[in-house]
């Protein structure tokens, strides 16, 4: 599958968390916004990052440098 | 009117507040019940409120910071929360009923509580501390300032008695959230429960309780989280486990408003501001004769003075300042019932005075002279 066709996903536990995750992104001009949360994932939370899959390595390094808390990481179909 | 009753909530509040909460009336959809983009800013509002009431009282993480609709909402989840039968918590004299009452409910469930004594002048001994220890003794729950008197509780010397004996250390900062510095990790607060519409200067319907740690809290309401919808139990994140049903966005967006003014006007300012007001009251309110004082003037301070005039009852005199001199005050028991007895002021209440940012040199001269002719 080419990378195009794929997404980088976090979902969360909480509202807050999400929160978190968009202050931290848009802080480190890393890519992605805030979409409803693909059902598929099973996610707690309603609301998910999504990301272009080349961002994900940033995004997760990004995560445990703050120390956030996250539900899990996903790469998905587009 | 010349409004003196800010300790009960501060009336005049920066125009910044109001246009938050006029502002979020009209664009804020619900936090955290869409990915819509109106959902996803009173998501940001709600969570920019959280960092900067973070911030403010040096609270670890954005997510400790609980919204509630009251410092009386917050004490309860602390209070209800944490303690069972069989524990054993010490709290004092100052309390208002917003903690008083939350432990006396407990004591028909089996908790015990003691209470640090206050003398005539509404001050503690902090060596009876020791002699109130026992091995079941799980917190301390105590209020910044009595809402009566004024006086301030020396909190790092209770921080350090409860990190001495490993207890909870419960504040009560509903009169001195925003008027006086608040760090929790250097007073070792575990919990600080605030309001928002005092000397915080933001809406009614604010407040909340901020964590130290994820302290395991029963919550005290079940409901809509806007996550986890399947789970037959309130989550177990924070804040979300403690924060069932629709938040006051409106409330939180003017909370973060005042906020925001607080840090830029800088709280050292504000706070020298209401002393200097309420000082100014102080000096020359004790020169009139018949008017008795209530509190220590030595020590730390909130910006109050309490007092009475001769053997007039302190709601007829607030009435009398309120119908000739237009000035408001808050009389008779102010929620306080034990600082009453030990001040001896059962019977008779007591008229406050308390003092906030935008009140002036020339209310006060007012004041006096109204106390004068009383």
């Amino acid at each position: 599958m080419d990378k195009k066709d794929q997404r980088f996903i976090v979902t969360f536990h909480t509202t807050a968390e999400a929160m978190a995750l968009e202050d931290l992104c848009r802080a480190k001009n890393l890519k992605g916004r805030l979409i409803s949360a693909p059902r598929s994932l099973s996610p707690d939370c309603g609301i998910a990052w999504s990301a272009p899959p080349e961002e994900a390595g940033k995004i997760k390094a990004a995560v445990k440098a703050e120390g956030l808390e996250v539900h899990a990481f996903h790469i998905i179909e587009a | 009117m010349i409004y003196l009753d800010n300790a009960a909530t501060t009336l005049k509040k920066p125009p910044e507040v109001i246009r938050a909460v006029c502002h979020a009336m009209q664009h804020m959809g619900n936090s955290g019940r869409g990915a819509h983009s109106d959902s996803l800013d009173a998501s940001r509002e709600i969570y920019r409120a959280r960092r900067r009431l973070a911030a403010l009282f040096g609270c670890p993480r954005a997510d400790y910071v609980v919204f509630t609709s009251n410092a009386s909402e917050a004490l309860n989840i602390a209070i209800f929360g944490l303690f069972g039968p069989g524990d054993h918590v010490i709290s004092s004299d100052l309390e208002h009923n917003s903690v008083l009452r939350p432990l006396y409910a407990l004591e028909k469930r089996g908790t015990s509580a003691d209470f640090l004594r206050a003398d005539k002048n509404g001050c503690l001994d902090y060596e009876e501390l020791s002699a109130l220890l026992r091995p079941e003794t799980k917190a301390v729950v105590i209020t910044h300032a009595s809402n009566l008197t004024g006086n301030l509780t020396d909190i790092a010397r209770v921080g350090r008695f409860c990190r001495a004996h490993g207890l909870l250390f419960i504040l009560d900062a509903s009169q001195t959230a925003g008027s006086l510095p608040i760090d929790m990790e250097k007073d070792g607060i575990d919990v600080l429960c605030f309001t928002g519409h005092k000397s915080l200067m933001g809406p009614q319907g604010t407040g909340g309780l901020c964590l130290r740690e994820a302290l395991d809290i029963k919550p005290l309401k079940c409901g809509g989280s806007g996550v986890q919808s399947y789970l037959k139990e309130q989550p177990h994140e924070l804040p979300t486990r403690l924060e069932a049903g629709t938040l006051n966005g409106h409330g939180i967006a003017g909370l973060s408003a005042a906020v925001d003014f607080i840090e830029k006007t800088g709280i050292e300012k504000i706070h020298a501001h209401e002393m200097h007001l309420m000082r100014m009251f102080y000096e020359e309110a004790k020169k009139i004769p018949g008017i008795k004082i209530y509190g220590d003037f030595t020590g730390g301070r909130a910006p109050i003075v309490c007092l009475n005039c001769r053997d007039l009852s302190s709601g007829e005199a607030a009435d009398i300042l309120s119908r000739d001199y237009g000035i408001a005050v808050r009389a008779g028991a102010h929620c306080a019932p034990r600082m009453h007895q030990a001040l001896g002021t059962v019977k008779q209440g007591a008229i406050r005075f308390s003092f906030g940012f935008y009140n002036t040199e020339d209310e006060v001269k007012k004041a006096l002279d109204a106390l004068r002719s009383l």
